[in-house]
């Protein structure tokens, strides 16, 4: 899976609230998340986001709450995939389970500005600058986990292996 | 799997393999009990789950992703659940008001036993207090601060909807045992400093992701109420913890049964990370400056900052221990002119108690307003959340931007102790530095 888009970049430490504010959390529903998703952190993300875009951010991306609803406003906006020099924990666990890729490079996160194109080729790791012709290495996701990503995330592949075991 | 495993083969790693002829950590200890067969860090395992614990802002989503994603009605089984009502308790819209109506309805059809109403507590409080979960379970909270189950030797952690669907649905989930760092604490607090603050300290020495994906392993608190246990257990999501561990010792052993295969024997070196020594008698008074928990000073070197609003409550510090420490600072005393001060009680229990015993009426005496049980203004949805331009001394666990209320609000992070100062000087102030107090 290949995805490439225009570049949003952001700092260290972007949490949990900035990415979706608590008081945004009364609503499941996608389209009110990704409406106001960053919104504390950068007001016009949200109206100018486009579907493919890829998020650059440094250490510990995603850090505060358990809120699900973080990478799905994220996912619900129309960003194709994170790059970041680290995530926090619970963070990193929803987006996959939720079939958000993210990947951890960080030189590519160093190295990356504000408008540039990537292009992200998730079984390999590798990630391209197409401004600068740069590329980077980040580590590749085991073939499990390209599964779950193509599936749509933690659930859809759970059903889809039971349906396989029971087939057989 | 989905378990922040950054590497292609974690449990592939020899140095790992290797150490499995070492003794466990604590957290390796919990889940090779779990898992049935000696795991160390880096391995993955599936383990079955003790207990579950959802709260209503996450619950609505629990059930449709139980029911439209996975196809089930409610848990497999409905013992594995505690459901807790307590981040927007009462609620204060029509729209949360719609999700709770639903969420009791759905308690009600699946026989849910084990739920909270408005009003019972922060989730993980009542955990605590009604002994929902025990040392040496797993136990899995739809809220990161689910670490708090640490404080009795619980491997507690928080998760996202669907990471809860599927526990629920299964009664396993999937875990990468983490690497531990390990705390040593030497001494006591000085008079005014109290657990809070080392929570403090460490995020200021350690950053918000200092120990991220690992478990914090605290020695040398065999002397330390369950209270204080709490806020440890639970700040140390601060650091980007998995879980935060207290081995059982004192209070925990007089109050839970704890397990014999869990009383921890360092006799065979346990490999740590890292390991860092704290010295209580050296800390002061600690406070987290906007907008990062980790941004952390000494109070007394802040200088005069404004306080609006003060709030003492949540699963951090909203217990008997710290409305005391509170109000052992704001006896015969007021507030200072334009400080509103919030005490919103971790829990039911913690009102009762702090009514019985007069901690109640000295807080609500200094001019204090008293909340529901519950988070209050600590995800800002309710209760107390602050305006553009405002001050908030607050006792919970996190400052970001926005998370309180308006994103031009400004929240500071202490202790009960260094709050109740504040609220009678109006600025932020190191309890220490009151004159003629005993506290």
């Amino acid at each position: 899976m290949t995805i490439g888009g225009r570049v949003w970049k952001y700092g260290d430490n972007v949490d949990t609230d900035a990415i979706i504010a608590a008081r945004y959390l009364n609503t499941s529903s996608e389209a009110e998340l990704a409406a106001h998703a960053m919104q504390d952190l950068d007001p016009s993300f949200a109206g100018q986001v486009k579907p493919g875009d890829i998020l650059v951010a440094g250490k510990n991306f995603g850090c505060g709450s358990s809120r699900e609803h973080a990478p799905l406003a994220l996912k619900a906006c129309g960003v194709a995939c994170i790059v970041a020099e680290s995530y926090a924990r619970i963070f990193y666990r929803n987006a996959i389970n939720i079939g958000l890729p993210i990947l951890e490079c960080p030189e590519a996160a160093r190295a990356t500005l504000a408008g540039q194109t990537l292009e992200v080729e998730l079984a390999s790791g590798r990630i391209r600058n197409l401004d600068t012709g740069e590329t980077y290495h980040a580590v590749a996701y085991p073939p499990f986990m390209l599964d779950l990503i193509a599936a749509g995330g933690l659930v859809p592949y759970t059903r889809a292996q039971l349906q396989q075991q029971a087939a057989r | 799997m989905p378990d922040t495993s950054h590497t292609a083969a974690p449990s592939a790693d020899s140095t790992t393999r290797a150490s499995v002829h070492r003794a466990p950590t604590l957290a390796e200890r919990i889940l090779s009990h779990a898992a049935g067969r000696e795991v160390r860090a880096g391995d993955l395992v599936i383990v079955p789950v003790d207990r579950c614990m959802s709260h209503d802002s996450i619950t609505p989503e629990v059930i449709d992703a139980l029911q439209n994603d996975l196809g089930n009605a409610g848990p497999a089984d409905p013992d594995l659940l505690v459901v807790v009502m307590d981040h927007v308790a009462p609620a204060a819209t029509v729209a949360t008001a719609n999700a709770q109506a639903r969420v009791r309805r759905w308690v009600a059809e699946q026989r849910i036993q084990r739920f909270y109403d408005v009003g019972c507590g922060v989730c993980h409080q009542v955990m605590l207090e009604e002994h929902l979960v025990q040392p040496g379970q797993i136990a899995l909270g739809t809220d990161s601060h689910a670490t708090s189950y640490g404080a009795i030797g619980a491997f507690g952690t928080g998760v996202g909807t669907r990471d809860m669907a599927l526990a629920l649905a299964s009664g396993r989930t999937w875990l990468r045992v983490p690497e531990t760092l390990r705390v040593n604490v030497r001494g006591g607090f000085h008079p005014g400093v109290s657990p809070k603050d080392l929570s403090l300290f460490l995020c200021g020495l350690l950053g918000l992701d200092g120990a991220d994906y690992m478990a914090v392993e605290f020695h040398g608190l065999d002397w330390l109420d369950l209270d204080g246990r709490e806020t440890l257990a639970s700040m140390t999501t601060e650091l980007g913890a998995k879980v935060g561990l207290i081995p059982p010792s004192g209070v925990v052993l007089e109050r839970f049964a704890v397990p014999d295969w869990l009383l921890v024997d360092d006799a065979g070196a346990p490999h740590y990370a890292r390991t860092l020594d704290v010295d209580l008698t050296a800390l002061e008074s600690q406070v987290s400056v906007p907008p990062e928990v980790d941004h952390v000073r000494p109070a007394r070197d802040l200088g005069d900052i404004k306080v609006d609003q003060v709030f003492i409550g949540t699963c951090t510090n909203g217990r008997l221990t710290d409305l005391h420490a509170a109000a052992a600072i704001l006896a015969r005393q007021h507030l200072a002119p334009g400080v509103r001060m919030l005490v919103i009680p971790a829990s039911h229990n913690v009102l009762q108690a702090a009514v019985a015993d007069g901690t109640l009426a000295t807080l609500l005496a200094a001019g204090a307003t008293i909340g529901t049980p519950g988070c209050g203004p600590c995800i800002g949805r309710h209760l107390g959340v602050i305006g553009a331009g405002e001050v908030c001394l607050s006792t919970a666990n996190r400052n970001f931007r926005g998370r309180m209320g308006d994103p031009e609000g400004l929240i500071y992070l202490a202790s009960p102790e260094t709050a109740a100062a504040s609220a009678l000087t109006g600025v932020i102030t190191d309890p220490a530095t009151l004159p003629n107090r005993e506290v």
